[in-house]
């Protein structure tokens, strides 16, 4: 038992629940490659970290850096009607932008998301503005 | 205490998740559309038709509470990712499997949420089959999230009781300070901190609310439904008693005009007399009106008043004696949902409707005229419209 783990690292549980976690997970890929074809379903799995972890990390982390400019002072005051808008645009986006069958299907217009969108996130800046220019007020 | 949260959000999306496979009773003939049976293919109950607002609540929940968890998802990544440039990269057996199942975590949590969001916007950029692929991928996505849960409970719960909420939520940016120890969830060399971890949690849980009322309404309806302003069935569609939430209208998938004129007949076979009635036949059957919820798979839902024939007199009416499902078929010709198995069960119910007219008027094309399928707790999906024939199957 000991061998076991200084070779592997942990004890036989981990090394048991890894596999079995592990076998089902590649079970279930192969399923869905069963009905579909397999080179769009790696590049989704594959592109989604590629897309959170390198594209999306390092653009917002930019951006970030952009907003802190030299003094850190304030900077929350973007970076709250930032992340609500960008959360919002994340998960509607495909409505905002007018992408995908919504019109056909249901007769309705996407066209109003974008302009609710953008009314949500000029509000939610000019809420933090607000917020901010009061809190200067206090302080002085 | 992120991860706490998603301890919490994540089952019940799951959950919710694998009733929703259920509820379609993939067992019943033209039902499962996620290829041939598997060893996932788990499928224990017959779907029930009461509470009628079952599967309302059961996929709203799903829906709501997945789109409301995204911004704690999302934090929760950027919060671990000093992981991903841990050194070196693999320690031993152990660490690489556990990084492994980490990349399959991350990318399936990415992978599921981003189809079902997608799907609920009628958007599909993916050339697989979306039922399946969010099936199977669940299964992907719980058998890494259980593992990285029972691996990380132990730390989860030091964390939460070295850094209580509490003491967290009275420290300002002032008293913020960066993390120290051994962990490869911390930052080697962190720059000043410019924001509290009551800010983040304030600012994550604030985005999360945020989804929710932008959301919730398109399930949970009336005045509320105003308020899902970016949800895609929030809308208001004008006072009439058709002007309610449509899926797919008739145009889309095909159906002209001439097909739901006076020629349209709806057979029934399966008994000892094969019927084909019009639709003035059928009006001058036994009418039937019942409250009743059209449940999407997407999300929202809708309850209008269905007047109808009862599914099982018309069962009677084409002398069926005992039958194991109904067979359901539309006049569209493509699409997934063209057909659908109801259980007898469902068939049964004296809720069940041969749909003809709601709210007082007759069905609009776009909502299923001639007659629709409506049954309680039934997904809308296969809530059939455009019926054009029964068949009662031993």
């Amino acid at each position: 038992m000991m061998r076991l783990r200084r070779a592997y690292g942990a004890g036989p549980l981990h090394l048991l629940g890894a596999l079995a976690s592990l076998g089902l997970a590649v079970y279930a890929v192969a399923r869905i490659f069963a009905g579909a074809q397999p080179w769009n379903v790696v590049l989704w799995l594959a592109g989604a970290i590629v897309a959170h972890d390198v594209i999306a990390f390092w653009s917002y982390t930019a951006l970030d850096r952009v907003a802190r400019g030299r003094r850190a002072r304030g900077v929350n005051h973007v970076r709250v009607p930032a992340v609500v808008s960008a959360m919002a645009l994340i998960v509607y986006f495909p409505l905002i932008l007018g992408l995908g069958r919504y019109e056909r299907a249901t007769t309705l217009s996407p066209d109003v998301y974008l302009g609710r969108w953008l009314a949500l996130t000029c509000a939610l800046f000019a809420g933090s503005a607000i917020v901010f220019a009061a809190r200067a007020l206090l302080r002085r | 205490m992120l991860g706490a949260a998603l301890l919490a959000g994540i089952p019940v999306v799951a959950l919710t998740g694998l009733l929703s496979y259920a509820a379609y009773d993939p067992a019943l003939g033209h039902n499962n559309l996620i290829g041939d049976p598997g060893l996932l293919d788990v499928y224990v109950f017959s779907w029930p038709t009461s509470p009628t607002w079952l599967y309302a609540l059961t996929q709203g929940l799903h829906v709501t509470v997945g789109i409301a968890l995204v911004p704690v998802v999302l934090v929760k990544l950027w919060s671990a990712m000093p992981k991903l440039f841990e050194w070196p990269p693999v320690r031993s057996p152990a660490h690489a499997l556990e990084r492994a199942s980490l990349a399959l975590l991350v990318s399936s949590t990415l992978f599921q949420f981003a189809t079902g969001i997608l799907n609920a916007q009628l958007y599909y950029p993916w050339r697989f089959s979306f039922l399946a692929a969010h099936y199977y991928g669940a299964w992907v996505f719980l058998s890494a999230f259980v593992l990285h849960a029972a691996l990380k409970l132990p730390a989860m719960r030091r964390s939460l009781r070295e850094r209580r909420l509490i003491d967290e939520l009275r420290r300002g940016l002032d008293e913020t300070r960066p993390e120290t120890g051994a962990s490869t969830l911390i930052a080697p060399s962190p720059s000043a901190p410019t924001i509290s971890r009551r800010g983040v949690l304030g600012l994550t849980g604030g985005a999360s609310l945020g989804l929710l009322a932008l959301t919730a309404g398109q399930s949970v309806g009336g005045p509320l439904r105003e308020l899902a302003l970016l949800a895609p069935h929030g809308r208001e569609l004008g006072d009439g008693p058709n002007d309610f939430q449509i899926n797919k209208t008739a145009a889309a998938v095909g159906i002209t005009p001439q097909q739901l004129g006076d020629g349209w007949r709806l057979r029934v076979a399966g008994g000892a007399r094969p019927l084909a009635l019009s639709r003035a036949q059928l009006l001058a059957l036994p009418q039937h009106t019942h409250e009743l919820p059209i449940a999407c798979v997407e999300g929202w839902s809708t309850t209008q008043s269905w007047s109808g024939v009862r599914l099982r007199d018309i069962a009677a009416l084409a002398g069926v004696a005992t039958f194991d499902e109904l067979d359901v078929e539309s006049l569209q010709r493509g699409g997934s949902f063209r057909r659908a198995s109801l259980s007898v069960r469902q068939a049964n119910d004296r809720r069940s409707l041969l749909a003809l007219r709601v709210n007082g008027a007759d069905l609009s094309a776009d909502h299923g005229y001639p007659a629709r399928i409506v049954v309680p707790a039934l997904p809308g999906v296969h809530c059939t419209k455009w019926v054009a024939r029964l068949e009662f199957r031993a």
